[in-house]
């Protein structure tokens, strides 16, 4: 009979919230309890340096036309010794939905995430971060990188001896 | 100082006395569901402002006052203006025939815990709890809004509906008792609770005044996901926030009510009946804010099917059936 099974259903609600009343909560009490972040979370933007001082972004606007919310901008330039520079960058954070698309795009590894996601701010002009703002002083999370040493050299080694790159497979070797 | 200076006095500091606890357990009973409900939500609910969240309600008071008290172009202004005091006011008024514990002797005067034992108490709170409806609906009318008046509309057909088989199921309240005064009915239940005698009439009356007060899972009038905020969408700042206490004094008056009516008022041993009195409306209000927390809203005609074609049946023939039972145990 369904009038039970109503009966019952209206009943067996009240003992659900009357027992998890007396559950702990579940509710991270932000500024004082802090949860560890994932090992790759995606927060803030910075732009890094290579191992030897120089900024590593060539302002190649692959990040700006990878970005799904337009948030990047700059404007490209060149130095006398022939190396492009952003001679500005901009990121509109209060834009930027820290999707990590931008550093994924990015060849010399100059854009990268950070852990820091606590940028809120009264004003939003401020939220709009400038290069130097956003300039690093450090590697980021790859020390060793340097897109120098491996783009716009001449090819001296055969195929295969240069540093860090695999031998060329063998098709033949794949016959089963 | 003279006789009647004492007796006034005593009248003005008991008035003063209710309507501060009265106000005052309004505000915290609004802080109180939030935390029962975070409870169940596995939320710890507000706990920023003081300790525990204590002086949250003082936040929100002077919040409310410090916001824009906002008109509608179109809006009937009096009327709008009205509404809201209207919705407080009546919820405050009934109080008056609350007994809230045995008389005690103050200064050689018999002092009744009660503003005034009407002997036709429970028709003044039947009549106060219509007028109660009239805040609503005038402010829902005067806001010149479709969400508003929709609001008022379901709030005063879904008053009509409820308020029928709420004054039947009191009706054998009045049988037992014998007397449409409250003192006289929390008397006549010194022995039993009438919830025991009659779980019948508890149950209707229950289910009446939690239609009654417009709460889940009856808050049709102001049904937030599909009237905006129902009849209280145009109010902003304190005006709204009459309304809001006007529901939460609301929800005490009818706690008591259910008290008095069948939990047996301020009857209860060891304790003094003031303490059981006000355990029993705190238990009665813990109960519509578990309720709240369970159930969900129903539909406008699931609701209105409910109370006109069970809940007015149901207490028909309980008044029936009551009558019956007081003749055959007379012979």
């Amino acid at each position: 009979m369904s009038i039970w099974r109503d009966i019952k259903g209206t009943i067996e609600p009240f003992w659900i919230t009357l027992r998890n009343m007396f559950r702990p909560v579940a509710t991270v009490e932000y500024p004082e309890v802090r949860t560890e972040l994932a090992p790759r979370y995606r927060g803030r933007l910075i732009l890094t340096r290579d191992p030897d001082g120089q900024e590593r972004c060539v302002a190649c606007y692959l990040c700006s036309a990878a970005c799904p919310v337009d948030c990047i901008s700059m404007q490209s330039t060149e130095a006398e010794n022939g190396r492009r520079y952003a001679a500005w960058f901009r990121i509109n954070f209060s834009r930027c939905i820290f999707c990590g698309l931008c550093t994924e795009a990015c060849p010399t590894l100059a854009i990268q995430v950070t852990g820091d996601f606590e940028m809120a701010n009264r004003n939003p002009l401020e939220t709009v971060w400038e290069k130097e703002e956003l300039l690093v002083d450090h590697c980021g999370q790859e020390p060793d990188y340097n897109f120098y040493h491996h783009a716009g050299i001449g090819v001296t080694a055969a195929r295969g001896e240069s540093p860090g790159e695999d031998k060329p497979v063998d098709v033949k070797d794949l016959m089963p | 100082m003279p006789e009647w200076m004492v007796i006034l006095l005593l009248i003005v500091a008991k008035l003063g006395l209710i309507f501060m606890v009265l106000l005052t357990l309004a505000a915290y009973l609004v802080l109180a569901e939030r935390k029962i409900l975070g409870r169940m939500q596995l939320r710890p609910g507000p706990n920023r402002v003081g300790p525990f969240g204590l002086m949250q309600p003082l936040a929100d008071v002077i919040k409310l006052l410090t916001k824009e008290d906002f008109i509608p172009a179109q809006a009937d202004k009096w009327l709008f203006l009205l509404a809201p005091g209207l919705a407080a006011v009546t919820a405050l008024l009934t109080f008056a025939v609350v007994p809230f514990g045995p008389p005690i002797t103050l200064f050689g005067h018999e002092v009744p815990l009660v503003v005034c034992d009407l002997n036709i108490g429970v028709l003044f709170f039947l009549g106060l709890s219509s007028l109660a409806v009239y805040g609503m609906t005038l402010g829902g009318w005067a806001s010149n809004s479709k969400y508003s008046l929709l609001g008022a509309i379901r709030g005063l057909s879904q008053l009509i509906s409820y308020e029928l088989s709420m004054g039947l199921a009191l009706v054998p309240v009045v049988m037992l008792a014998r007397s449409f005064s409250l003192t006289d009915i929390v008397l006549a239940q010194s022995g039993v609770p009438f919830a025991l005698v009659n779980p019948l009439a508890f149950l209707i009356f229950l289910i009446s005044a939690v239609a009654e007060s417009k709460r889940i899972p009856f808050d049709l009038p102001e049904a937030e996901n599909e009237l905006v905020g129902g009849f209280h969408t145009e109010y902003s700042g304190m005006r709204f926030g009459l309304f809001f206490v006007g529901e939460y004094i609301n929800l005490i008056i009818l706690g008591s009510m259910l008290t008095v009516f069948f939990l047996g008022g301020w009857m209860g041993p060891f304790l003094p009946g003031v303490v059981w009195f006000s355990i029993k409306v705190l238990f009665v209000c813990f109960f519509f804010i578990w309720v709240r927390g369970t159930l969900p809203r129903l539909r406008y005609d699931q609701l209105m099917h409910f109370g006109w074609k069970i809940l007015l049946p149901l207490s028909l023939l309980n008044v029936i059936l009551t009558g019956a039972f007081l003749l055959w145990r007379q012979g």
